[in-house]
């Protein structure tokens, strides 16, 4: 039952999406198609996080006469689609309503408002999608709904190119995933996901699936090397759709891979939880430091995303290296750690954008360097995006702590590992994800910093106003549920336990029932965190200590100039940007991360010439794999120009050459 | 005799040599890495005097005795003097960041413990991470040598290997003493033809200064 | 009853931290100054300074926001609680299970956090220059105290600070060289996090460091006084961190009789005054680096850490 309703919601998202495009130049439909997107998403939520809390209602399955005609299309509710459901639907959801308001500044809604809900949708099928052929459907409907909206503002500089190579990634990814079910369906052709369960492939063979899931999957959820789209597509498009598109569209490309690799695989081996682990601690500190070196707000959070899907594949490794050992119980705590940081992530991700974008509207700006001072003329904004910021720095008493603290308890269980290269890789791993929550912490001091504190920048910051009530709730939820996430984990990480027990044949143990709402995910010895009281002592002691020194101190206040130790100085350039706040960073690990090289251009003495400082940065795996991959293309396609200008005769001879050499190949072939 | 204590105790001066080792890649200038290198010398004689202590082999205190005299006092004082005599009390450059060779020096010391411990499975507990240990303070030895370009680094760098060396033969249950001896004075003669070497090269040292001075004007790269 | 004992133990020794803290302060400063041959400030100074600084009245720049008035609140909150979470003079404290080490570590990161946005809010460079660098320092020192707390924890069997001095406390701990390589890297690591010399120099906002100091210098009065004492807060946590985990000779274990508690409490003033007297010998014995020095120093920390947990992770696979 459960399943019809969600296959209700998901054609109620399609009809709006048509429905849009008719209606796309009424100045009032946007109003229609986000409410529309609201029901539907808050209805698919109701129900998945009811079928996750309720497990007797999962496990429905539907075949429905759609796609291929000897297969049908296949649509089953499982835990893992449901938590992902939730996810998902929970982004879909504040994104409506956050388009609500948003949306009124959109200047080309035409571009927009038929694929929102489409995307919307089209997110929703793949995790319901229970073979081969839906799920590939529905991912491609995915990326091509995603790449309209990123070319919804193509008159924008950069936003063409962001969107060329979005697509060329996307199909990439496609082609990848599309070779990995090729591989599970094996010469038999079993396209549903239960044929595949039941077929174990060889090892090797399974080995290439993980490979190419990894590519495919990998692509889209934006892991180093392949993150390079990531950082301009995210940005270009309207901001809840940003929101949408990194908070959540990396989640379903998360549950791609765990879907291929946790559930249809089969028994994983030990270096795949070696070799994701890996992936996953190079890509969170090189995500955290390409976003420290950015000054455009929305690139920032965009490099910010390949970061947590660091943490999240940092998560998935351990759980699969625990796995293959045999260590249920501490695979599923691998597990319930990077489960809970996509949680996590969509919540704050998506928020954070939602910020980013109030401030763009306001201002017209995305460029920190721009802005500042807005704390003054946002103030409800400012607090949203700071408990967003707080959230994704991994501080305690917040969400994006507890997953993290999660992930650290996995990684003090691996000593009893028995592979070498594991022993050696695990604490790396671990100090790789201490660096990039160091480093993160440091990154959202810089974005809120530099955008909401200080003095205006530019005139655009000072006279910006607060946004609306809509992006304002929605702002008001996300962060309200971020909170709540770390104060209260134990209800979070018991909703998981039907996910983990499916995946990883265990759970981690029930945490409702134990006093304080402490969670204590191995054992009451070993450790335990309680956000709760952490929250409320930290408030009592700083209002217990607001209403002493209030009371019987000093409560007098005098504004006057800043002291600036004796000089202060009106012009707000004097102010340290967020280039010169990144900078101590940029010279600690620029030189090696990213060849930084900067160059002094001082003036001769008496020039009035002002001095200046160019810095130069270098993406390596741009320079490393793109630029020599894309050399090679065009030489290829610089040889092959000459088949455009053959004769009718010369055509029909390589048509002929081929006939006969795929017929040689068919009489060859054993 | 072989008491837990007496154990954790030699296991502890191997541990500490890395340490040392480490330090001494951390040092980047030249009477601070002297220092450390006497520091070094101190460390293993002090842990080849505990061996004796514990395997009851006398020959090993002379051992001790002349890695105390010779490494930590008297090519400390030498070389002391012959930096004072180029002039070249000044930051040593190494050839990739003090950051990287630090992370190159923790992977060197992963591969020597993954070397080690499957190899000697059978040996005691602790003596096989004492000879991993030593394997490391050899190989981060060699990494001193490559990753400096100072002359007087290269050779604490060789010295040091030389520590090494020593760490795992007395921890194999006794060394010849001649060996020792010889070793020794192989070293000495080293430092002796290295000293040359350097007198002569001074010169050289002059127009690489001249160099980094160039480089050096504006920005560091 | 023994709950009643147990919160009345926490309650005394977060007064006692509040209460000796500025002291051990103040015992830093007039030692540094013997060792240098002045006559120094009087040992109750830092008491002085913070009443006179609570009577005072706030003056707050134009630009400042509600941030910067929060700020000193939270700063000092989000220490005392870390610091409550740590045993002093006894183990058992009621509130160790809220959090473990990793959940101190990361609190300190929240104090810092919202400091180094005050830093920011008013627009001068001064703060500027104070939070950048504050952070730079942070993101290495940061992950080398989590690499010494992976170690402590690996080796307890428990990240809780409580279980892990319990541990080492106990008999089965030997002379590792883990523990070696990890009580030089937690030093190093408390050295930085407390802007110590050759860090940072405590004693003056002038000098070219410009790291904690600069980042407060826009604060006055109460706001002010509370930044001090959450400041003189932290660098007796981290005296607390190295004695119960490395010095826990003496430690009152909970269950045991009052004059085991009294006895904990004298050896804990005794270990506070040790390490404040090897704190200032070594702050006059150096001199401060350059600020692009300060990474080296750090990463070497944090190499230490990495060391020691990765031998670890070896030597429990027999």
């Amino acid at each position: 039952m459960a399943l019809q309703a969600l296959l209700g919601c998901i054609a109620l998202l399609l009809a709006a999406g048509v429905a849009a495009i008719a209606a796309a130049r009424r100045p009032a439909a946007f109003r229609f198609v986000y409410g529309v997107s609201l029901a539907a998403c808050a209805g698919a939520l109701v129900v998945a996080a009811g079928a996750l809390l309720v497990p007797e209602s999962l496990g429905g399955a539907v075949t429905l006469p759609l796609g291929l005609p000897w297969l049908g299309a296949h649509f089953r509710l499982d835990a893992l689609a449901a938590f992902f459901l939730v996810v998902l639907n929970l982004g879909g959801a504040a994104a409506s309503l956050y388009g609500l308001g948003y949306g009124a500044h959109e200047e080309s809604p035409g571009r927009v408002l038929p694929f929102f809900p489409a995307f919307l949708a089209a997110m929703n099928l793949v995790v319901l999608a229970h073979d081969a052929f839906s799920f590939l459907f529905s991912w491609e409907l995915m990326s091509l709904c995603s790449w309209a909206l990123v070319m919804a503002q193509h008159r924008s500089a950069g936003n063409a190119r962001a969107a060329y190579v979005y697509l060329l990634m996307a199909s990439f990814g496609t082609l990848a995933l599309l070779l990995a079910f090729g591989l599970l369906a094996g010469p038999a052709g079993g396209y549903t996901f239960g044929e595949m369960r039941a077929a174990a492939p060889a090892t090797l063979m399974a080995a290439a699936v993980l490979a190419l899931a990894l590519l495919g999957a990998g692509s889209k959820a934006g892991i180093v090397p392949l993150h390079v789209w990531l950082p301009l597509a995210h940005p270009a498009a309207p901001s809840h759709v940003s929101a949408l598109m990194s908070g959540v569209m990396t989640k379903v490309a998360v549950y791609g891979f765990v879907r291929i690799v946790f559930d249809l695989i089969g028994a994983p081996q030990w270096w795949w939880g070696a070799l994701v682990a890996a992936i996953g601690g190079v890509t969170a500190v090189l995500g955290v430091l390409h976003a420290l070196m950015e000054h455009d707000l929305k690139r920032l959070l965009a490099y910010h995303t390949v970061e947590n899907i660091g943490i999240i594949f940092i998560g998935l490794g351990l759980a699969l290296a625990f796995g293959a050992n045999g260590m249920a119980a501490a695979a599923a705590l691998g597990l319930t750690a990077a489960l809970f940081h996509v949680f996590n992530h969509s919540l704050f991700k998506s928020l954070l954008f939602f910020g980013a974008g109030s401030v763009l509207v306001a201002t017209g700006e995305r460029d920190m360097e721009k802005l500042g001072g807005l704390i003054h003329r946002m103030p409800r904004t400012a607090l949203l995006f700071l408990l967003g910021s707080a959230a994704i720095s991994a501080l305690p008493p917040f969400n994006g702590f507890v997953s993290e603290w999660l992930t650290f308890q996995a990684i003090l269980l691996s000593p009893a590992l028995p592979q070498w290269l594991l022993k050696f890789l695990v604490p790396a791993t671990g100090a790789a994800l201490a660096l990039s929550a160091a480093l993160a912490a440091a990154c959202f001091v810089k974005a809120f910093g530099v955008t909401f504190l200080g003095r205006p920048r530019s005139a655009a910051a000072r006279d910006a106003a607060e946004t609306d009530r809509f992006s304002l709730a929605a702002m008001a939820a996300l962060a309200a549920l971020c909170v709540l996430a770390g104060i209260l984990p134990g209800y979070v990480i018991d909703a998981l336990a039907p996910v983990t027990e499916a995946l990883a044949g265990a759970h981690v143990p029930g945490q409702r029932h134990l006093d304080w709402l402490t969670i204590v995910p191995v054992a009451q010895s070993r450790s335990s965190y309680n956000g709760l009281l952490l929250f409320f002592f930290i408030a009592l002691a700083a209002g217990l200590g607001a209403e002493v020194i209030h009371r019987w101190a000093s409560d007098k206040l005098r504004r006057a100039a800043p002291w600036d130790c004796g000089f202060p100085d009106p012009s707000p350039a004097t102010q340290y940007t967020a280039g010169s706040f990144s900078q101590p960073i940029r010279r600690v690990f620029g030189t090696v991360v990213f060849r930084a090289h900067e160059e002094v251009h001082l003036p001769r003495p008496g020039s009035l010439a002002p001095a200046r400082l160019h810095v130069r940065l270098r993406d390596l795996p741009w320079d490393a794999v793109y630029v020599p991959l894309a050399r090679g293309v065009d030489a290829l396609a610089g040889l092959l120009n000459g088949m455009q200008f053959l004769t009718i005769r010369a055509y029909l001879t390589l048509v002929f050459g081929a006939l006969i050499a795929l017929l040689a190949t068919l009489a060859i072939w054993p | 005799m072989m008491n837990p204590l007496a154990l954790d105790i030699a296991h502890l001066c191997a541990g500490g040599l890395v340490l040392v080792s480490f330090m001494l890649l951390y040092q980047d200038r030249l009477t601070g890495l002297i220092n450390i290198f006497a520091v070094h010398a101190l460390v293993v004689s002090f842990s080849v005097a505990w061996q004796a202590y514990i395997q009851a082999a006398p020959h090993l205190y002379i051992t001790a005795a002349i890695a105390l005299a010779i490494k930590a006092i008297v090519i400390p004082m030498a070389l002391h003097r012959i930096i004072v005599r180029l002039g070249i009390h000044r930051t040593i450059e190494p050839v990739v960041g003090i950051g990287q060779t630090m992370l190159a020096g923790i992977g060197l010391v992963a591969l020597s413990i993954m070397v080690m411990l499957p190899i000697t499975a059978q040996a005691g507990t602790l003596a096989r991470e004492d000879l991993a240990f030593a394997l490391s303070v050899i190989l981060l030895g060699l990494l001193m040598m490559v990753s400096r370009r100072n002359a007087v680094s290269q050779v604490i760098g060789f010295m040091s290997i030389e520590n090494g060396l020593i760490l795992a033969a007395t921890g194999a249950k006794g060394m010849p003493l001649v060996v020792e001896i010889s070793v020794a004075f192989s070293i000495l003669v080293a430092l002796i033809v290295i000293g040359v070497f350097l007198f002569r090269i001074r010169e050289r040292f002059e127009t690489v200064d001249i160099h980094l001075l160039h480089e050096h004007r504006g920005e560091r790269p | 009853m023994a709950l009643a004992r147990d919160l009345a133990v926490q309650l005394l020794q977060m007064a006692l931290a509040l209460a000796l803290a500025p002291l051990l302060t103040g015992y830093v400063r007039k030692l540094k100054a013997h060792l240098l041959r002045r006559q120094g400030p009087p040992l109750l100074q830092p008491y002085r300074d913070l009443l006179r600084l609570l009577r005072k009245e706030v003056v707050l720049a134009h630009s400042a926001s509600w941030v910067f008035r929060v700020a000193p609140y939270l700063v000092f909150a989000t220490t005392w609680v870390a610091v409550s979470l740590v045993p002093t003079f006894a183990t058992g404290l009621v509130f160790s299970y809220a959090a473990d080490l990793i959940a101190i570590v990361a609190l300190l990161g929240s104090a810092r956090f919202v400091l180094a946005l005050a830093g920011l809010d008013v627009g001068t460079s001064f703060g500027g220059i104070g939070a950048s660098r504050e952070m730079m320092i942070a993101s290495l020192a940061e992950p080398a105290m989590l690499m010494v707390a992976f170690t402590l924890s690996l080796m307890a069997g428990s990240t809780q600070l409580s279980s892990v001095a319990a541990y080492m406390h106990g008999p089965e701990v030997g002379i590792r060289v883990s523990l070696a390589l990890a009580l030089v890297g937690l030093i190093m690591v408390a050295i930085a996090e407390n802007a110590r010399i050759p860090i940072d120099n405590p004693a003056t906002h002038l000098e070219l460091t410009m790291v904690h100091e600069a980042m407060i210098l826009e604060y006055s009065g109460r706001h002010l006084a509370l930044i001090e004492a959450a400041s003189f807060l932290k660098l007796l946590l981290y005296v607390s961190v190295i004695a119960c985990v490395f010095f826990p000779w003496g430690i009152a274990v909970s269950g045991q009789g009052a004059a085991a508690y009294l006895g904990g409490l004298a050896l804990y003033v005794v270990k506070l005054a040790g390490a404040g007297f090897a704190l200032a010998v070594f702050e006059t014995a150096i001199a401060k680096m350059r600020v692009f020095r300060v990474p080296d120093f750090l990463g070497a920390a944090l190499m230490l850490g990495l060391l020691a947990t990765l031998l670890l992770f070896v030597t429990q696979a027999r």
